[in-house]
């Protein structure tokens, strides 16, 4: 049996408030800037008391200025220090496309590595929290198609801590996207120390051998749950969660194609160009002969996003029970 | 040759006759190399090329200013003068016109998108004032580490003023007081729109107050008040004053690019009006003028230049391409499968 | 009119908040409005303004206390007023069913949401699923909304001749075993042959594969199962163990003479050992009320404490392997599986059957487990392996109302552990103070042999601190 390390208790927003802070102690490269992060300590309270603690040149409200938040700080990144930018809500992340897009993931290529870009920009992201159109978007197929730039989204404490840890350490840009909804949802247990999680490295969260369930964000929650339920129906149910986007880790998701032989990918992102098209695609690439089901896709709908409303919502977001319901259809396929 | 005796309006703010002469030749040789580009062009053996010409005076004087080794340029794609003024080796000018392997961008720029940490000039892309926050972040940088004798030069034409981003860089710049210089190389065309198209001020900074930053008008043909402006400007940067912007007015007497037929929306007439900005020869007669140069060391200077030139090209032309398999490397640190 | 008052969502992403003050007493007038409870939560503190007009009649949750957001927190008596007809705005205190607490509930997260307080079981109060959001009237046919997971995808799996087309890895199975695919029936969908399908036929030849549930194997016919007689028990005598007649003997049936045997040897070969602790259930009792109805809608079976209990059981087995052994004439054998016997107590009889590998199962995995055997015993259809292998009791004796029990081991087992019923009692609690709080006894009987008192007792403590810990927003 392992030895238990020593865990602390935290949600999503501790998680991630606790790996900034510790990034912060041990590097003084590490800067925060974005809007609302100083005396605000940003607006789910997630850098509350660091400026006190580590001024205002490291910790930077900087002018309502998305380009720019994330322009300054690929300069600052080809400069040596290595920031940490906050783009307050995904939905405001439009402003940035081109510097994230253009710029950050573009730099070592077009400098063939003259020039780095050691940045994280993270955002939260997602619906469920009655946020409207402009704070419930998920962005990630926007960027997914960025060479350049690594996507990450875990939503396990635990897996917070390690994964942002890995970002702020990494070499090239990584865009660290925090499902809002499971802030303060989602509770685990978080070693203490450092540590970190290698970025494009799925987790099976739960085994199973009926059927592969790939998710990532509040989702693999709900997922979780639905295949709890049909294990009482006997039903045996694997559930990965991909917790970085990008880069994909096909190895996960294709050794447990081979084991189930059928493949549900659920994403509240809409599916149009989304994610799953793209595990979806690579799966029917290289492991057709393994297929005993078509592939499922579980996503949000093509529409442009959730109304504030909240049945609009509902109707956007999918249930545990549609998800208990696909799974168990797949599994008697 | 002319009389040596100094002209009253001749102020050299403490640059000596060798530094006057290394700024005529910097011009010579940005100029030199603008052709060479063009011809090349012309010639069918380079794709595409982007001239600077009427653009010189701009970058021999702001060259002067800046500190070697310590400050850091964030040039934009006209500025080709700018950065063989700071130190790069005309070779490095050519491998990228000819797109070799040996270019520091290994073949992938576009010509003029030149990168060189190793003497502080940034890499850029070519989307228009994009480069601005990053010359913001350097500079930040640069105050978060105290390193009080360094700063940034951010160049950028009239057109880039129009931009989101530039706005939002000067502005943050203004807010933290950061260690930096806007340099504005107004030359009045944005390609084919001219500036009264692009805003509705007659200088750009007039944009300097809406900031809370001084803004200085200088002659971009004349290197020498470039030079002063410039160094004025960076050494208040470095002593905690602020960023400054600068424009410096200009004139593009060549095409924007050589894909570019500046016929068909301005005139010749209009060229030759703006003729008598031509930076070069006017800093020739300058010099001539106060007995720093001869019509001779002129004639001398245009013929090693001319050699420099021919022998960096012949010599780029032979060096090889990047290997196809350089597509996939430099993504992400590391190896990476591009097939995924 | 009575109106139940909620904690309010004060934030996006908050989940909970904590009553920081009552502005107002039981029998206070309140106006719509009006502000009567201060709120606080870890991203703001508020005043509720009141969504009626009317008289607090009853606080619910008291100062101090952190309840998750749409738990109730008062009950206000609306009074008919002329305000009232004025149209209502937005009353966000109202319990509406509010769709982002869908997913709060749904998806039982927040581990640790409120362990600190609000302890007292909440009578009435529901989680549940606004019916009108469940997902049968979601998927319910074209005539519903569209969010049916059908209406979600491109749905390959009813497409009209799916099923009589075989799959990529059907295809490439049957020509790697050699298997004809006209000679199989399929179990899938509508027949459709799996992949398991061939796989099944390369194992027992073509023919062996047909459509076909497994039939539990009958009990009677396995007379060997080790802890129990799996009986049914029809008697033919006059006097019967169900209905006794006065001043006559009970014939034994095979099963009473079984049990008979069992309880005589168990007592005699393993030297019994009992302790006991008390626990708090506060918390665990509030997550089952609040869990049990939708819980029952959905999985058909009732949500009651034992596989809450079951778990927290197997969890500490897993942590003290020894009160999981066995004392034999070599040693004591420690098994790698937990499969953990319930004692079903029947008409006439008492019975045993195991869940196997309980500790792979969740809380609501267990209860399923646990439904189906129970149901499995009253109607008399447990097989031979649903009663085989155990290797620790748990009996709910608390169900007959017993608060004390010293339990018999079942042959072979080293433990053997009940739950009491759940009683309210008052509790000197932290800080010297007294409260009502939700109390259940839980005693061990041991071999001893294999375990000696402290490993019980650690054991115990162990087990009770899982429960105290299990609370609303853990994993079901």
């Amino acid at each position: 049996m392992a030895v238990a390390a020593p865990t602390q208790t935290m949600n999503n927003v501790e998680a991630v408030r606790a790996t900034l802070y510790e990034a912060l102690k041990a590097d003084p490269r590490t800067i925060v800037l974005g809007e609302d992060v100083g005396a605000r300590g940003n607006v789910f309270l997630i850098t509350k008391g660091f400026i006190e603690e580590f001024g205002p040149e490291r910790i930077v409200d900087t002018p309502l200025a998305e380009a720019s938040i994330v322009g300054i700080a690929v300069g600052m990144a080809m400069e040596g220090l290595r920031p940490i930018a906050e783009i307050q809500f995904a939905d405001f992340i439009y402003p940035a496309f081109n510097q994230i897009v253009g710029e950050a993931a573009k730099t070592r290529y077009r400098s063939n590595g003259d020039y780095t870009c050691p940045l994280v920009i993270r955002t939260p992201y997602g619906g469920g929290v009655r946020g409207a159109l402009s704070h419930s978007v998920s962005i990630e197929a926007l960027f997914y198609h960025v060479p350049g730039l690594k996507i990450v989204a875990p939503s396990f404490p635990a897996d917070i801590k390690g994964l942002l840890t890995s970002a702020i350490e990494d070499p090239d840009p990584v865009l660290f996207l925090e499902h809002k909804r499971t802030y303060r949802l989602v509770k685990g247990e978080v070693p203490t120390g450092r540590y970190t999680i290698p970025i494009g490295k799925a987790d099976v969260k739960r085994a199973g051998d009926q059927l592969t369930v790939v998710s990532y964000g509040l989702y693999v929650h709900q997922a979780l749950d639905a295949a709890a339920r049909l294990e009482g129906d006997g039903m045996s149910i694997e559930v990965i969660d991909l917790r970085s986007i990008r880069p994909m880790d096909k190895g996960t998701i294709l050794e447990s194609i081979r084991k189930t032989r059928k493949l549900l990918i659920v994403h509240e992102d809409n599916k149009f160009g989304g994610i799953g098209a793209e595990i979806a695609a690579m799966v029917a690439e290289e492991a057709f002969f393994d297929l005993d089901a078509p592939i499922r896709r579980l996503c949000g709908p093509d529409v442009p996003a959730m109304g504030y409303a909240a049945p609009l919502e509902e109707e956007f977001m999918i249930s545990t029970e549609q998800m208990a319901e696909t799974m168990r259809e797949l599994v008697r396929f | 040759m002319a009389k040596a005796i100094e002209s009253p309006s001749f102020e050299r703010y403490g640059l000596d006759d060798d530094r006057l002469r290394w700024m005529l030749r910097n011009m010579h040789l940005q100029r030199t190399l603008d052709n060479r580009g063009f011809q090349l062009n012309r010639q069918g053996k380079i794709p595409f090329a982007t001239g600077s010409e009427g653009h010189e005076g701009i970058h021999a004087g702001a060259a002067v200013a800046f500190s070697r080794g310590k400050d850091v340029l964030v040039p934009y794609y006209r500025d080709i003068g700018l950065c063989l003024g700071i130190g790069m080796d005309p070779l490095e000018a050519l491998l990228s016109m000819f797109a070799r392997g040996a270019d520091r961008s290994g073949g992938r720029q576009f010509p003029n998108h030149f990168t060189s940490k190793a003497i502080g000039m940034l890499s850029i892309s070519s989307i228009i004032a994009a480069h601005c926050p990053h010359a913001v972040g350097v500079a930040y940088a640069m105050k978060y580490r105290k390193e009080t004798d360094r700063a940034v030069l951010c160049c950028f034409g009239d057109g880039a003023t129009s931009e989101g981003e530039w706005h939002e860089s000067v502005n943050f710049a203004a807010v933290h007081r950061l260690p930096i210089v806007f340099l504005c190389e107004n030359n009045e065309w944005a390609i084919s729109t001219p500036r009264e198209r692009q805003m509705a001020i007659a200088d750009v900074v007039q944009k300097a107050a809406g900031y809370g930053i001084p803004g200085v008008i200088v002659e971009g043909a004349d290197p020498l008040a470039v030079y002063k402006t410039v160094k004025d400007a960076l050494d208040r940067a470095r002593s905690g004053g602020g960023p400054t912007l600068v424009e410096a007015k200009c004139y593009r007497f060549l095409s924007h690019t050589t894909d570019d037929d500046d016929r068909t929306y301005r005139s010749r007439e209009e060229i030759e009006k703006h003729r008598h900005l031509d930076p070069v020869p006017r800093f020739e007669r300058l010099l001539i003028e106060c007995g720093i140069v001869t019509d001779e060391g002129i004639a001398e200077i245009k013929k090693e230049v001319l050699a420099q030139v021919n022998e960096v090209t012949d010599r780029a032309e032979a060096m090889p391409f990047p290997a196809p398999q350089e597509l996939y490397t430099n993504v992400y640190e590391g190896t990476h499968e591009p097939w995924l | 009119m009575p109106t139940t008052i909620t904690m309010p969502q004060l934030g996006e992403t908050v989940t909970e908040g904590t009553v920081a003050q009552w502005l107002k007493k039981p029998g206070d007038a309140i106006e719509k409005y009006e502000a009567f409870v201060e709120v606080s939560t870890d991203k703001v503190n508020a005043e509720v303004p009141s969504p009626v007009s009317g008289v607090l009649r009853e606080i619910i949750a008291q100062e101090g206390e952190t309840v998750p957001t749409g738990a109730p927190i008062a009950i206000i008596d609306e009074v008919a007023s002329e305000s009232s007809s004025t149209p209502a705005g937005p009353a966000p205190a109202v319990q509406a069913p509010d769709p982002t607490q869908l997913s709060v509930h749904d998806l039982t997260l927040g581990r640790e949401a409120d362990r600190q307080g609000a302890d007292e079981p909440v009578p009435g109060q529901t989680f549940g699923v606004p019916a009108a959001l469940s997902a049968s009237s979601r998927t319910a046919g074209a005539g519903g909304g569209s969010n049916g997971t059908a209406a979600r995808g491109a749905d390959a799996l009813n497409a009209p001749d799916a099923l009589r087309r075989v799959s990529p890895a059907v295809r490439r199975l049957a020509r790697e075993q050699h298997i004809d695919l006209s000679s199989l029936r399929g179990t899938g969908t509508g027949g459709r042959i799996t992949a398991n399908d061939v796989l099944a036929a390369a194992h027992q030849g073509p023919s062996a594969v047909v459509a076909a549930t497994v039939e539990a194997a009958p009990a009677a016919s396995q007379p060997s199962a080790p802890p129990a007689a799996p009986v049914t028990a029809p008697t033919t005598a006059r006097t019967t163990y169900a209905s006794p007649i006065l001043g006559e003997t009970i014939k034994l049936t095979p099963a009473r003479k079984l049990i008979a045997q069992r309880m005589v040897e168990s007592r005699h070969t393993a030297p019994h050992a009992w302790t006991m602790v008390e626990v708090d259930v506060t918390s665990l009792w509030r997550w089952r009320t609040a869990e049990k109805d939708r819980f029952t809608r959905e999985k058909g079976v009732p949500l009651t404490l034992l596989p809450f209990f079951i778990q927290a059981v197997v969890r500490s087995l897993r942590a003290f392997p020894l009160m999981n052994a066995r004392f034999t004439d070599d040693g004591i054998y420690v098994p790698k599986e937990v499969h953990v016997g319930i004692a079903v107590a029947l008409d006439s009889n008492l019975i045993v059957p195991v869940i196997r590998n309980a500790d792979e199962l969740s809380i609501g995995g267990l209860a399923v487990a646990a439904g189906r055997l129970i149901e499995k015993a009253r109607t008399g259809k447990l097989s031979a392996d649903d009663l085989s292998g155990g290797t620790f009791t748990v009996n709910n004796t608390g169900a007959n109302g017993s608060v004390l029990s010293a339990p018999i081991l079942n042959s072979g087992q080293a433990g053997i552990i009940t739950m009491e019923a759940v009683v309210k009692r008052p509790v000197v609690i932290e800080g010297d103070a007294i409260a009502i709080r939700s109390m259940m006894n839980v005693c061990l009987s041991l071999d001893h042999r294999v375990v000696d008192g402290s490993i019980a007792s650690a054991f115990l403590v162990d087990l009770k601190k899982r429960l105290q810990a299990m609370g609303p927003g853990d994993t079901l």
